[in-house]
Formats: C-alpha cells, sequence, structure tokens
C-alpha cells in the first residue's frame, strides 16, 4: 500500500498539472452543512457521509466529496468562465465493506463555461486521460442527457414525465414506472377500488397530519386523469429501450442512436452535442474511433450528472472503484445558484490508487 | 473463566427468556434485591448470567463480552452491519414476534404502496418545503429499505419512543415502527403499507462469532447447546 506522504507528493504533482490547465486552487473547508448535501441527495447521504454536531452550527458532515463546495463558492462569488483545481481528502462512511476506504485524497478539476459545453467537456476528459496515461486504464463514457432528452419527448402526461425524470438515477424505479405507463403490469387492487369510487375522501378517517385533506383529493384526481390517459406507445417505448441499452464505440453508437432519433425525434439535439462532442474530443488527441460509450453508463452512481459522464477503471482490478471519474452537472449549479446557473463540468482522481496500481504493474 | 450468556433483564422478555431456558433444564433466576442486576444459571456448569437491557445485547455480543445473549432479529439488524460476521443466530425462541412496518395516517387513503409512498413524498417536498418526515429508531434499516424500494424525498426523525403519536403531534408525517398486533397503530389513526414488512422480528439466542473462549469454555458451550437444542 502506498504510503501517505507518497500520495500526497503525487496528489501535489496531479494538482500542478491541473494548475497548468488554468485551474485556480481552491480549499473547501473539511466541515460542511449537511442540510445543502442533505437537500440534493436526501437521507442516503448519511450511509456515505460523517455527521457530527454542534449546539450552534447543528448538523455538518466531513466532505464526501469537494464539486458540492465548490459549486457554491462559485455561485457565491465566482467570476466566469473559472476553472478550479483542488487536492485533499474525502471522507465515507462504510457500512458494508470494511476494506474500502473511508478516507482518501480525491484531485480534482472544475470548469464553469458558459461559451462551448463540448469543448469543455472535450478538455476536462483529455486533461484526465492525459494524468492517467501510464496506466493501462479503460475509459467509460455515456451521456445522461440524451436519455432525460428522450424522456421529455414522450408523447405522454408532464406529471408521467417529471416523474420518469426524478428517478433517471434509480434504474428500478424508474423501470416500475414506465411498466406502468405503459400498462404492461396490471392496476394493484386497492388502487383500482381508489379510483372507481366515486367522491373523494369518504369521512370516515380521522384527519391527521400536516398533510392535508386537499391534497390527499389533489393526488386521487390526479390519480384518476392518469388512469384515464392511453398507455404510453409501444413504438415510443422500444425505442427508448434500445436507447438504453446503446453500449459501443462513439462512431457506432452515433450510428445507432440516429436510427433510434427516428421513433424519438427529442434525442436529435442531444445527439448533436454529442457529435460536438466527439468531434472537439478528437481535435484534443483522444482516440474516438476506439472509445466506448454507453448510454446507460452513470445512472447508478452518479447522481447529479446530468449531462457526458467518464469514468477511468483498472481492467485487471475490478474490485476498485473508478481511478477517476467526473462529468456535467448543469442542474447542480441551478439548484445550488439560488436563482442563477451556468453550465458545469469537471471530475476527480484517485492518487492513492493510481501508486498502488504503478506498484503492481512495475 | 466462564460463558457469559446475557439476558434481557426486565419485563416481559426476561420472564419468556427465563420460561423457554426452564423448559430446556437450564433455570435462570435473579438474585439479590430486584433492583440488583444480578443472577445466576442452575442446570449446567460454568454459566455466568449477566442482565442487561435488550437494547445492549447485541453491541455486547459483537465486542466479544458475552459469548451467547438473547435479543430481537430487529435489534441485531439495526446495531450490527454485516451482522452475519459477528453474531450466529443459535436458535429463534418463537416469542416477541414483531414487525418491523412503516405506517402512515389512516386518512391517507390514496397511499398503499411505497409507489405511492414515493409519488407522495415528492408533492410533500414542494408543497410543505421540506421532505416527509418519518419518526423511527430504526435507522438503517428503514433507509436500507426505502432505497432499495427506490423512495426518495423522505427524512427520517429520531424517535425512541411513543412513536405512534409524532403524526398526530405534527413532528412526522408517518412512522416506521415495530408492532405486534398493530393496536396502537390503529388507536393512533395509522394504518400499516402493504410493502413490508421492513423486518420480521422475534426474540433469538445469538453466539458471539468474536468472543474468546477457553477450553472448558467450549465444552460448557457444547453441552449447554445439547440442553437448549434438546439433543442429549
Amino acid at each position: 500500500m502506498p504510503n501517505r506522504s507518497d500520495i500526497q507528493t503525487r496528489a501535489a504533482r496531479l494538482r500542478m498539472g491541473f494548475e497548468a490547465a488554468g485551474g485556480r486552487v481552491v480549499d473547501p473547508p473539511l466541515l460542511q452543512p449537511a442540510g445543502t448535501l442533505l437537500g440534493l441527495y436526501g437521507e442516503d447521504i448519511r450511509a456515505r457521509a460523517y455527521v457530527t454536531i454542534d449546539a450552534l452550527r447543528g448538523e455538518q458532515m466531513l466532505r464526501p466529496d469537494f464539486t458540492v463546495p465548490v459549486v457554491q463558492m462559485h455561485m457565491r462569488d465566482g467570476a466566469e468562465p473559472a476553472r478550479y483545481t483542488y487536492s485533499g481528502e474525502v471522507f465515507r462512511r462504510q457500512e458494508i465493506d470494511a476494506d474500502r476506504a473511508n478516507e482518501y485524497v480525491q484531485v480534482g478539476y472544475e470548469v464553469f463555461d458558459r461559451d462551448n459545453p463540448a469543448a469543455a467537456d472535450a478538455e476536462v476528459f483529455a486533461l484526465f486521460a492525459l494524468q492517467v496515461r501510464d496506466l493501462k486504464l479503460r475509459a467509460a463514457t455515456g451521456d445522461i442527457g440524451i436519455l432525460m432528452a428522450a424522456v421529455q419527448g414522450l408523447n405522454t402526461s408532464a406529471r408521467r414525465k417529471a416523474a420518469l425524470m426524478r428517478h433517471i438515477w434509480r434504474p428500478k424505479r424508474f423501470r416500475a414506472l414506465l411498466d406502468r405507463y405503459a400498462h404492461r403490469v396490471s392496476v394493484p387492487a386497492p388502487r383500482e377500488a381508489l379510483l372507481s369510487t366515486d367522491g373523494v375522501l369518504t369521512g370516515s378517517s380521522v384527519e391527521i397530519g400536516k398533510r392535508s385533506r386537499a391534497e390527499i383529493d389533489e393526488r386521487i384526481e390526479a390519480l384518476r386523469e392518469d388512469a384515464a390517459l392511453p398507455p404510453i406507445a409501444e413504438k415510443e417505448l422500444l425505442a427508448l429501450e434500445a436507447l438504453m441499452a446503446v453500449r459501443e464505440t462513439v462512431p457506432y453508437a452515433l450510428e445507432q442512436m440516429r436510427d433510434i432519433a427516428v421513433d424519438l425525434p427529442s434525442i436529435s439535439q442531444a445527439l448533436n452535442s454529442f457529435e460536438a462532442r466527439a468531434a472537439a474530443l478528437a481535435a484534443r488527441g483522444v482516440d474516438v474511433e476506439s472509445l466506448d460509450f454507453e448510454v446507460s453508463y452513470g445512472r447508478t452512481s452518479m447522481e447529479y450528472y446530468d449531462g457526458f459522464v467518464f469514468g477511468f477503471y483498472a481492467e485487471t482490478r475490478p474490485d476498485l472503484p473508478p481511478i477517476a471519474s467526473g462529468g456535467r452537472y448543469d442542474a447542480l449549479t441551478r439548484q445550488l445558484g439560488q436563482g442563477a446557473e451556468i453550465p458545469a463540468v469537471g471530475g476527480v482522481l484517485r492518487p492513492d490508487l493510481m501508486l498502488m496500481l504503478e506498484e503492481t504493474q512495475s | 473463566m466462564s460463558l457469559k450468556l446475557g439476558v434481557p433483564s426486565k419485563g416481559r422478555l426476561m420472564e419468556k427468556t427465563f420460561n423457554w431456558f426452564e423448559k430446556r433444564g437450564v433455570s435462570l433466576s435473579r438474585t439479590g434485591s430486584d433492583r440488583e442486576y444480578a443472577g445466576r444459571v442452575d442446570g449446567v456448569e460454568g454459566v455466568e448470567l449477566v442482565l442487561l437491557s435488550a437494547g445492549e445485547i447485541p453491541r455486547e455480543l459483537a465486542a466479544g463480552r458475552i459469548h451467547l445473549g438473547v435479543t430481537g432479529t430487529d435489534l441485531v439488524h439495526e446495531k450490527l452491519p454485516r451482522w452475519e460476521q459477528q453474531v450466529e443466530q443459535v436458535e429463534a425462541m418463537g416469542f416477541g414476534q414483531a414487525d418491523l412496518i412503516l405506517a402512515v395516517p389512516q386518512c391517507w387513503i390514496d397511499v398503499d404502496t411505497l409507489d405511492d409512498l414515493d409519488a407522495v413524498a415528492a408533492a410533500f417536498r414542494i408543497r410543505h418545503g421540506h421532505r416527509l418526515r418519518i419518526a423511527t429508531k430504526y435507522h438503517r434499516l428503514v433507509r436500507e429499505f426505502l432505497t432499495d424500494g427506490g423512495v426518495a424525498d423522505y427524512q427520517l426523525v429520531d424517535s425512541q419512543g411513543a412513536t405512534e403519536g409524532t403524526v398526530k403531534n405534527e413532528t412526522a408525517e408517518m412512522v416506521a415502527d415495530i408492532t405486534s398486533t398493530g393496536e396502537t397503530l390503529r388507536a393512533n389513526h395509522l394504518k400499516i403499507l402493504s410493502d413490508g414488512p421492513v423486518l420480521k422480528s422475534q426474540a433469538t439466542l445469538w453466539r458471539s462469532r468474536v468472543a474468546a473462549m477457553s477450553s472448558e469454555d467450549k465444552e460448557t458451550l457444547k453441552q449447554l447447546l445439547a440442553l437448549l437444542r434438546g439433543d442429549s
């Protein structure tokens, strides 16, 4: 195992690489207000981050990543465009696997730039590829934005689309929703009974709690409206499923997705962005012809990314997390920006894993 | 050295545990005054009785300070991550049955499944500006269950007692709690979601995988287990 000072030395060197590319060094605090992170990730973050507390500031979390504080800092007082780099420890609470590190060093690079998202994606990917060039890693790429565009373009109600969008990062629930909207599963008996009864609240049960009668009536009304809707058309559904299954090198993936776009025209714009990014990557010297692309990549682990996503993996060590990973997170800047927003893309590296791989490869 | 057996120190759980052992020829009893947590074991040599709160028994087993312990499945699963590696189930004891369930107000006639709950949680957050609150003391089990079910936009609030009352008091919108008959839930105008239970629990005899044992202790354990399983 590499020791701490070796890891720090490597981290400093990697950060210098990002500084040379134009990154300004930032150093967010170790303790982050828990409220922001809970608001973003929900209760799940408690399983992954250490929580501590004091009487004045309430719950604080040991930073589980840098992206959130860097975005907050930029949205508060950053000038545009901006490039940031950082290195330091992040903390991950472990409840299942005692062999996984609960504290490790990340080195990152984040770009906030409105001008040319394709060029910014390519800049970030190419920089990370350069930093890990001596290791034999497999690059995986994806684009959550294509799936989002497909959902937004479905020929169904706004409410259904909003529910699907909300669960893009939870494939199991996304699947269950799709099956329901396509009428592939039967309506559960209690739901059927509820919808077949005329009128709303029966008045037989005591009203308690903060959720009001009006809210309950409203949902029942929404359920009735939904039950009256036609299913999502088979043609659209098959196209969406074909899209989610696309896993190819970039040129073939594009070809397949252009075919699918005949039935899902709403993805055409996202495919144009994909093409522009491929060109920008090629211009930066990335071998796009052999670069892997997967539409569903990053759907389970990368919840704030909403566009381009990437990861670099050691194929000889499938047990390891990605050595580098990142992506585009435009929506996160909107959520943290209090009205403001800016396109943003970035990533992180794990110097400890890089050193470990070098030891075993030499 | 002796083999340490941890048993709940109070109430019906203690009585039923004593009865269960008695039936198998091992007599457990409290000694001294009613307030003093000391006890004795008759029927097998070399076993020491340790009276503890049921909630502390998982931790004591995992720390290896007791060799055997009686407590509910719910507490072991909640308090010990990767519990299989720390303790082994010896016998399910057939009492103290209770389910960890999710319950919502009966007046939520539109909510029956996790699917409904998730939809309601999303709408609730938009309307009220905070996540839907679930009162519980079983944070880990409930969180894992809801994550697995794909439910988002909820928040766990800690409640160590009188959990069913939190909805009426509007400190939570719903509860996750242990119930055996559901009577308290009904009395508090709550109903159980059909997706569940989160966990089925009963009083169980556990063995610590980490407690150190002398060869004498090992022999004692063998004798005791033979008695308890009725193999002798």
